[in-house]
């Protein structure tokens, strides 16, 4: 199956599956810092340990609230008894760390063994005295940021469904309302709350970085939308309540079980939205919701308006230019449209996996924006295979290839730019203000060029 | 089920593949689910390798699970057969798949109909044996399946070089300084008037392993990667070995006068003691490591406590240094290649205290904390130690990060190496007293007032919320944006930065 520019209908392709990207387990090391009271457990092998040492690089020497429940010959044949064993190192945990949850990572070999950790936990939990959850975030059916995708769908079930305390105490003890009152007087609290606009609750979900949570929460705060909650919060005790028929909208791409979970499981209605990224994706994003909740947000046009000027210098670098995406992290559709209405071609969007109702808001933005901008449809290729799309890349000598590690050197040494994929997963991208921190990332190989133009080593195979 | 989240050597599949990839066009295919391939990563981020690492998965999902590979893995040798026509297609098993005990050995019969490449079967036990033992016998595995292949089409090569003659047996990618020892090993044996007949794996081609028997003698420079294959040279064609790592000025003349003895032996006319007088130029001119061992310099580190831990090669090596030729007090040593404890210890008893194996970091970090060395000789996990504790540490093993790759020449080997070693042994230990003369006298005296300098009070208001937010920016970064928002509000006419001038400034300047 080969990619053409010339589609005029969004078309998704399927390859062999045989790309690089992150085993799924790799998201313990950036929802341990989110939730600061968690401790993860990955059960698994030393290959899996091996992963995490050497992704997480400097991470793994501060004293990390994860660590390996390293399978040996004995458990894999099961002379050693998997809940004797759990426990042993479940008490460990609890005695040297006492966090209030301890998350599982279930992995490959817990699933060929068929470990029943799910029967296991509660067993566990009721005789340690602390809340497991577990998620099964395997290299057999996930990618990368689907990890975090399988943990906060476990965590969705552990949200309270009724607020317990009385509606005054509620305000007060809303960790997130809290944050936001920070230093304020009692009267500025009144105003604010005043200027909300009367609707049904709303939980956003996806872990982002406090800052970005902040950003985002105050950004919805000026059309009179409140935030109740997020999933996940910053500590697992103050985990949001979700009642049935609450709103509840998504934050990242790859968030599709958390949210079929919200809707099946806790009786939450989906706004179905493009994502917070770039400008055009985080207006959007808050016009579904306000459209969602029945409120009509003010001055969005200029806002945007305004962040597009602010980053007219990075645009002038790129408009033109073509960009292909291998498809490592489940972002690539969204950063596909954003970068299209930057004024760029996109050749291909390679993705793992791509969940067509989930992101069907994002789908229709992206082919909305080809058409605006009068830019050829990228073919999307779900489960790509990167010796094809090298191939493919030799062809089109794209101006930029957004990649994992892999490739990108071998890549450069060919004289073709790439910029590492993995960092716009842990980089801040989401809202109007992290636009610039995108184009930050994504000029950074070509403005490095220019500075490196004249030296004629481009080819250095 | 074990607690862990550090390990020093890695899993089995990994020590197999940097076997397959430092060999010239032999390509490694991995039985293993997504995400399993990190090790492309590994090489191509540490190594900064310009070509595409020739390794791919075979991948284990799901349909796997429920129907088996079926023809899956056939069709995946097959395919890397016509794309990249390689010499050697090598399949290994993970840890994921070898619980699936599926017949890999039949998928390789069956590929070897239709491909026109060879194809082989990594033959290793990931829950028995790890990263080095795996490399070990991959090496042995793929050096025997030629020569024998070699010893049956009669075009093996057994007649001796008329010239004394070596292979040099181990060298990887992803080794500790491989790349620099191997340059400095070539040296040396040029210099010695041994020619080398070949480097395995790195850079070799398997056709090439069929000439391997006309060396005269084969050098093994690690203890980890090559003893298992200069053992089956010795037993199958009688060619004698030197497993002597030439570390240090005399490791390095033990090493050179072993290989002397080895020629008298296969070439009477050749003296015992043809190299003395090389060695001792050497030593005395072209290392400087003996000179400096006279030197004031090193009278200074005499008696200084020391720990060392790593590798079994470089830790013993490392110790021997310290102990015998820097008179430097190692108060213990130790590896975590636990499999072969008992050549550790006999290398290094005498030169040290006490002898410490283990693979557990905790232990080592409690044993650091305990002793309180000047300097420690670790991995980078013992660096990592040594920071939190305030102790310095130089690296001299793997495990290690992309700075212990260097583009600089940093040979271990050799004459050239015992200089490398002087500087960083030297270079850790002046660090740590210069910090500790500098606790003494107060640190740098500018100190405060550059600090005032930069952060001049400021009569803005900031918020709290907006402060609490500016703490959570990185501290390498959070002076620039505390300056480039107060400048926005000042040009706003702004006297309280609150959240939204926060944000508002971040989006103006982009800061």
């Amino acid at each position: 199956m080969t990619a053409t520019t010339e589609n005029t209908t969004l078309t998704i392709g399927c390859e062999t599956g045989n790309y690089h990207t992150f085993c799924p387990i790799s998201c313990v090391a950036w929802l341990y810092q989110k939730i600061e009271d968690s401790f993860f457990l990955v059960i698994g092998t030393k290959t899996c340990g091996y992963f995490l040492q050497n992704a997480m690089g400097v991470m793994i020497f501060a004293e990390p609230r994860y660590a390996m429940a390293e399978l040996e010959e004995g458990d894999i044949s099961a002379q050693l008894n998997d809940y004797e064993e759990l426990k042993r190192l479940c008490e460990q945990i609890k005695r040297d760390r006492n966090p209030s949850v301890i998350v599982w990572i279930g992995t490959c070999t817990t699933e060929i063994i068929k470990m029943d950790l799910e029967g296991l936990a509660p067993k566990l939990e009721a005789e340690i005295g602390i809340p497991i959850v577990v998620a099964r975030a395997n290299g057999l059916d996930y990618a990368f940021t689907q990890g975090e995708d399988t943990v906060l769908a476990s965590m969705a079930l552990r949200c309270p469904d009724r607020q317990p305390e009385l509606a005054q105490e509620k305000q007060e003890r809303n960790p997130l309302q809290r944050l936001l009152h920070f230093g304020k007087t009692k009267e500025d609290i009144d105003t604010t709350e005043s200027s909300y606009a009367d609707h049904p609750p709303l939980t956003l979900f996806g872990s982002l970085p406090d800052p970005v949570v902040t950003n985002l929460t105050l950004e919805l705060q000026k059309h009179g939308i409140r935030v109740s909650g997020w999933l996940p919060a910053k500590r697992f005790t103050e985990l949001p309540t979700i009642e049935p028929g609450s709103y509840v909208c998504g934050v990242n791409p790859f968030l599709s079980r958390t949210a079929t979970t919200l809707v099946r499981r806790r009786k939450a209605k989906l706004i179905n939205a493009p994502f917070p990224i770039g400008p055009d994706g985080t207006r959007a994003w808050i016009e579904a919701i306000g459209a969602a909740l029945g409120v009509v947000p003010q001055g969005l046009a200029e806002r945007e308006q305004q962040i597009w000027d602010s980053l007219e210098d990075y645009r002038q670098l790129i408009r033109g230019k073509s960009v292909f995406f291998m498809g490592d992290n489940l972002l690539e559709v969204s950063l596909a449209r954003f970068l299209i209405r930057c004024g760029m071609i996109v050749h291909e969007i390679g993705i793992p996996y791509m969940d067509q109702r989930y992101q069907a808001a994002e789908l229709a933005l992206l082919a909305k924006t080809c058409q605006e901008m009068n830019a050829p449809i990228p073919q999307i290729m779900e489960k790509p295979d990167n010796y094809n799309q090298v191939q493919r890349i030799y062809e089109l000598q794209p101006d930029l290839v957004i990649t994992g590690m892999a490739h990108a050197n071998p890549l450069e040494a060919r004289g073709i730019n790439t910029k590492w994929s993995v960092e716009f997963t842990f980089a801040q991208i989401h809202g109007f203000s992290n636009a610039r921190d995108i184009l930050e990332l994504v000029t950074r190989p070509l403005r490095r060029n220019s500075g490196l133009k004249s030296l004629g080593w481009e080819q250095l195979v | 089920m074990k607690l862990a989240y550090w390990m020093y050597a890695g899993p089995a599949h990994i020590g197999t593949l940097r076997i397959a990839s430092s060999f010239r066009n032999v390509h490694a295919i991995m039985h293993a689910p997504l995400g399993d391939d990190y090790f492309n990563v590994m090489r191509s981020m540490l190594e900064r390798e310009r070509q595409f690492t020739p390794v791919t998965t075979s991948v284990v999902d799901r349909h796997v699970l429920a129907r088996g590979s079926q023809e899956k893995v056939v069709d995946n040798i097959v395919r890397k057969d016509s794309e990249e026509h390689p010499d050697l297609i090598v399949l290994t098993p993970t840890c994921t798949s070898s619980i699936l005990q599926e017949d890999l050995e039949n998928f390789v019969e069956r590929a070897k109909l239709d491909a026109q490449c060879e194809v082989l079967l990594a033959d290793v036990n990931h829950y028995r044996v790890n990263e080095l033992q795996a490399g070990d016998r991959t090496l042995h595995q793929i050096v025997s399946h030629y020569l024998t292949k070699a010893a049956k089409t009669g075009t093996l090569r057994t007649t001796k070089t008329a010239q004394p003659s070596v292979n040099i047996l181990g060298i990887t990618t992803l080794g500790f300084h491989h790349h620099h020892d191997c340059t400095e090993l070539k040296r040396l044996m040029s210099d010695l008037g041994i020619h080398v007949n070949l480097v395995i794996p790195e850079g070799a081609s398997v056709d090439q392993l069929e000439t391997l028997p006309q060396a005269w003698f084969n050098l093994v420079p690690y203890r980890e990667i090559g003893p298992l294959t200069a053992q089956y040279l010795q037993q199958t064609y009688a060619m004698p070995y030197v497993d002597i790592a030439p570390m240090g000025v005399m490791e390095t003349a033990r090493c050179i006068r072993a290989i002397a003895e080895i020629l008298h032996q296969l070439d009477p006319q050749i003296s015992a003691t043809c190299f003395d007088d090389f060695i001792q130029t050497q030593t005395r001119h072209v290392s400087q490591a003996a000179w400096f061992s006279r030197s004031i310099d090193c009278q200074n580190l005499t008696g200084k406590k020391a720990v060392v831990f790593g590798d079994s090669t470089h830790a013993a090596a490392l110790t021997k240094i310290l102990s015998r030729e820097m008179g430097i007090h190692v108060v213990w040593a130790g590896t975590y290649c636990a499999y072969d404890a008992e050549w550790f210890t006999a290398q290094v008893s005498g030169y040290c205290d006490r002898v410490l194996i283990t693979e557990d970091h905790g232990q080592i970090g409690d044993a650091i904390a305990q002793t309180e060395p000047a300097a420690i000789f670790g991995t980078q996990m013992e660096r990592h130690v040594g920071k939190r504790l305030g102790i310095p540490c130089g690296v001299i093993a793997a495990p290690v990060h992309i700075q212990n790759f260097p583009l600089g020449y940093r040979p271990f080997v050799g004459y050239e190496g015992t200089n490398q070693i002087c500087d960083l042994i030297y270079n850790s230990f002046t660090l740590g007293m210069e910090d500790h003369l500098l606790e003494i006298f107060g640190g740098h005296d500018t100190k405060t007032a550059m600090h005032k300098g930069i952060t001049a009070d400021s009569d803005l208001h900031w918020q709290s919320d907006a402060q609490s937010l500016l703490q959570q920016v990185p501290g390498f970064v959070r002076g620039k944006v505390k300056r480039n928002t107060e400048k926005f509000a000042r040009d706003r006419q702004i006297s309280t930065i609150t959240l939204e001038v926060f944000y508002a400034a971040k989006e103006a300047v982009g800061a």
